[in-house]
């Protein structure tokens, strides 16, 4: 299988990608700016994302909440996302609708400003303060996807601080924040276009160089620190968080190779070999053999700079301590570590990796964002199609070396939730709400 | 082509939903095949007459807990064989069960489809359940309701279910069973439940994806022919409510930031000649982004992250619902400005432009629905399971641009019941057990979860 690949780049900047199907007649058009948490100046967590809501507010020629209105008059599905370093925003319309879909994501990078009002700004910043209520601070565990990246990314990292923002952070946000954000980030050069699935290529970039030809080039963006780091945390990290949760629950981290990097897919195939499906290490060991675990998942973050973490998220079945847990899943992780993995372990991950990609490639959608997702952390869109051979290309000394140099002591890091009211039962020597850092 | 000039649509290119090829094997078996050729992929999805509302009463929970078990051994292998044999395919075989049927489920690359058939086959019709395995799965349950506890959404949910059907429903309970109903179940049980329910006769197999129906067929026979049983009588469910009078209980989830609010009714079964107008009139007040409670309580207000509505369809009447989370001090503007669209809704008709917003966005979304072979198969499902007419999907889009402002009208009159109103609020007591008391809803039943 290989996805038909097209781009070319407009003169401000704007790198566009095609990818022809004509299975179905829908279209799916997909942006993402290189901008993300990681762009967020100090004092101004939740930005990034909060802007994100605010370019559904309407533009020049878009009223408020006509953008929602617009797509899904068309008969078409959207929305947005915000991630540490991009920010995506995506429909998927009847292929008759491609122009108007075209016309609603050129207006808002064209002419945001002009729709932009403090009152809006006020109802954005309630939303997203219930969003921020419903996803992290009502939900069990859910504060782990702030604290594990405020954890392994030391201060002043880039990726450290809280994505979804802080209310107090959210509350200072200005108009004036609103403008320069969208001046210094939201240009066509910071940006790529991909359309896939049913339409004419002819007709289509027509559009497109008609609805964002115009748009002037940025005048580029301050750089990201430096953002590289050290292959190892240096020592095994850990915090521990007392929470409105029923089960304890560890979440174990690990540096690894970025995104794109050689290294990156095997630590992937580890990923896959430690807890992709019932067959993976540690759902057979933790949760069929030893009932230790009442789940328990393995993942990877996607970060193409700097270092990306694989993580471990492990629950425990009722009454098994957090202690036991963790030590049933530091059993598995150093048993990969020191006696390697099999072939037959590395084939059955990439051949569940291999059919997940094309199941997903079935979706226009889908097949946009990964398009999009390559044009915007390599400049280059038909990497996609080497995706899979790089998978397959992973030896099981790869995984090996992988798990040899970056499963140990000296690089972990433990995200562990206990239950409020087994506080002092279970009580750990760790210090509570704080990391710290042995050697 | 500038962008002050909004964009007209060209006229739409012709849509079908692909054609399906119906068999019937000699074991009563049916048999459905949809070939899409795009990509190298196959979805096969045994439904099975075997949700949990044909299970035995006092056995709640056996539906779920048989389906789950089905991939834990076969006679050829154990369960830890089997999932390797699997998934070095490439591929995952797995039960799960839903109110009104079970299903068998599996999507592989074409290539391997043969292989990887032969044991979904086993796993459909001769699974071993051994003891441990059961007994572990019953367990990963009980953790299952552990976590309900403490995660509000599901939790109020199950509490909204609990609070409006009639004590003898078995919709009242989770799917999954309670603590106790699953506590009690055993492998004898699970084996009874399999043979009972799990026969040809009670079986659809549907296969969608790089295939011919011909070739389809011969595979099937080859393995399933000799699978024969008796017939199955058709389950029901008592879908009663518990009461038909307004009212309004609070489950206490102390030092909650949010309120997650359940607000609705007994809703109205799948087959009910007037699901178009329902479906359509349920866009308008809460099933769209541009609907009425959510641009009122989301943009108007700026008291949630989300706002909806929906009908929950099954062969009985599932839940009508509309549900939101609020910040615990906005909890009664929140119930009362929901109130009000859902009054608005019964008292006048809705726009002509609310109206072509929803039957616009149904017809188009339709086509972008069906792009996977796993999304086919279930639209298939749904076909057979609440035995819908084989043109459904034909003319779907036709019916749905049928329905006018006085159909949506009568259905909002006729299956919105203001008067029996139903609220559920999960939250903070000391902050909101007050105001609710003042709001007029009845005396408020306050309890733990």
């Amino acid at each position: 299988m290989r996805i038909p690949i097209e781009t070319f780049r407009l003169s401000n900047g704007l790198l566009v990608t095609f990818s022809e199907d004509h299975t179905a007649p829908i279209v799916a058009v997909n942006i993402w700016y290189h901008v993300g948490s990681a762009n967020e100046r100090a004092g101004r967590t939740g930005f990034a994302h909060l802007f994100e809501h605010m370019l559904f507010q309407g533009s020049e020629n878009v009223e408020a909440n006509e953008h929602f209105e617009l797509v899904q008059r068309a008969g078409g599905t959207l929305n947005g996302s915000t991630w540490l370093d991009r920010t995506n925003y995506f429909e998927t319309v009847p292929s008759n609708q491609l122009a108007i879909a075209l016309w609603l994501e050129a207006d808002r990078m064209g002419a945001l400003l002009p729709a932009m009002t403090q009152q809006k700004l006020d109802t954005q910043r309630d939303v997203v303060s219930n969003e921020r209520r419903w996803s992290v601070d009502n939900q069990p565990y859910g504060t782990w996807w702030e604290k594990l990246p405020a954890l392994t990314y030391p201060d002043p990292h880039p990726f450290h601080h809280s994505l979804i923002g802080s209310f107090e952070d959210l509350k200072a946000a200005s108009l004036g924040d609103i403008a320069r954000f969208f001046a210094t980030y939201y240009t066509p050069d910071n940006a790529v276009l991909t359309i896939a699935g049913d339409f004419d290529p002819v007709e289509a970039r027509k559009l497109v160089e008609s609805y964002f030809g115009a748009i002037p080039r940025g005048k580029g963006k301050p750089p990201l620190p430096d953002m590289t780091l050290p292959d190892t945390f240096g020592g095994t990290l850990r915090e521990v968080m007392h929470d409105e949760v029923s089960l304890p629950r560890i979440y174990l981290a690990f540096r690894s190779p970025a995104l794109g990097d050689d290294a990156y897919y095997a630590a992937s195939v580890a990923g896959a070999i430690l807890g992709m499906r019932k067959g993976s290490r540690l759902q057979r060991v933790l949760v069929r053999e030893r009932e230790v675990a009442a789940d328990v998942t393995a993942f990877t973050f996607d970060l193409p700079k700097g270092a990306d973490i694989l993580v471990v998220d492990a629950t425990a079945r009722p009454g098994v301590t957090d202690a036991q847990l963790e030590a049933a899943v530091v059993r598995e992780i150093d048993r990969m570590r020191m006696d390697g993995v099999t072939q037959g372990e590395v084939d059955r991950a990439v051949a569940l990796i291999g059919t997940d990609f094309i199941a997903s490639m079935q979706q226009a959608g889908e097949r946009a964002d990964q398009l999009s997702r390559f044009a915007t952390y390599f400049g280059d869109p038909s990497l996609i199609n080497e995706q899979m051979d790089r998978y397959r290309a992973v030896t099981v000394a790869d995984v090996n070396k992988f798990a040899a140099s970056r499963l140990g002591e000296d690089n972990r890091a433990f995200l562990t939730y206990l239950p409020r009211d087994g506080a002092e039962e279970v009580g750990s020597e760790d210090a509570i709400g704080s990391s710290e850092v042995t050697a | 082509m500038s962008r002050s000039t909004r964009p007209t649509p060209e006229s739409p290119r012709e849509y079908h939903f692909p054609k399906f090829d119906r068999r019937l094997l000699a074991n009563g078996m049916k048999v459905l095949v949809a070939p899409t050729h795009n990509l190298p992929i196959v979805t096969v999805l045994a439904v099975i007459d075997a949700g949990g509302v044909a299970e035995p009463a006092g056995q709640e929970g056996i539906a779920e807990l048989t389906a789950r078990a089905l991939n834990e051994g076969t006679p050829k292998y154990d369960g830890e064989a089997l999932t390797d044999y699997m998934e070095h395919l490439g591929t995952s075989v797995g039960g799960a069960a839903g109110w009104d049927s079970a299903s068998v489920a599996m999507t592989v690359l074409r290539e391997n489809l043969e292989n990887a058939f032969v044991h979904f086959a086993e796993v459909l019709v001769a699974p071993t359940f051994p003891v441990p395995a059961i007994e572990r799965l019953k367990a990963e349950r009980q953790a299952e309701l552990m976590q309900i506890e403490s995660e509000p959404r599901e939790l109020a949910d199950e509490k909204f279910d609990e609070y409006i059907y009639d004590l003898a429903s078995r919709f009242r309970l989770p799917l999954g069973g309670t603590a106790e109903s699953v506590g009690k179940l055993s492998r004898d049980a699970v084996v009874a439940f399999h043979a009972a329910r799990y026969q040809p006769s009670a079986t659809t197999l549907i296969v969608v994806g790089d295939v011919e129906a011909d070739a389809v067929e011969r595979m099937v026979a080859a393995t399933l022919e000799g699978w024969t049983g008796p017939r199955v009588p058709a389950a029901s469910a008592n879908d009663s409510p518990a009461r038909v009078t307004r009212s309004i209980r609070l489950v206490r989830k102390s030092d909650a930031p949010q309120s997650e609010l359940r607000i609705g009714h007994v809703g109205v079964p799948r087959t009910h000649p007037d699901y178009f107008s329902i479906t359509i009139m349920n866009a308008v007040l809460g099933g769209l982004f541009s609907s009425r409670v959510n641009l009122n309580l989301r943009e108007a207000h700026g008291y949630t992250y989300g706002a909806s509505s929906a009908f929950d369809w099954r062969r009985e009447a599932g839940p009508f619902v509309i549900g939101t989370a609020v910040a615990s001090d906005v909890t009664v503007p929140a119930v009362q400005e929901t109130l009000k669209e859902v009054d608005r809704m019964r008292s006048e008709p809705i726009s002509e432009s609310e109206l072509s917003l929803a039957t616009s966005y149904l017809g188009g979304v339709f086509p972008i629905r069906y792009e996977t072979t796993a999304a086919i198969a279930t639209a298939l499902a749904t076909l057979t399971i609440y035995g819908l007419p084989e043109d459904w999907y034909d003319t779907y889009r036709e019916r749905m641009s049928a329905v006018t402002v006085d159909d949506v009208l009568r259905a909002a009159h006729a299956h919105i019941k203001s008067d029996s109103m139903q609220i559920v609020v999960v939250g903070d007591e000391a902050a909101i057990r007050e105001p609710l008391e003042a709001l007029g809803f009845g005396p408020l039943d306050v309890v733990s979860p």
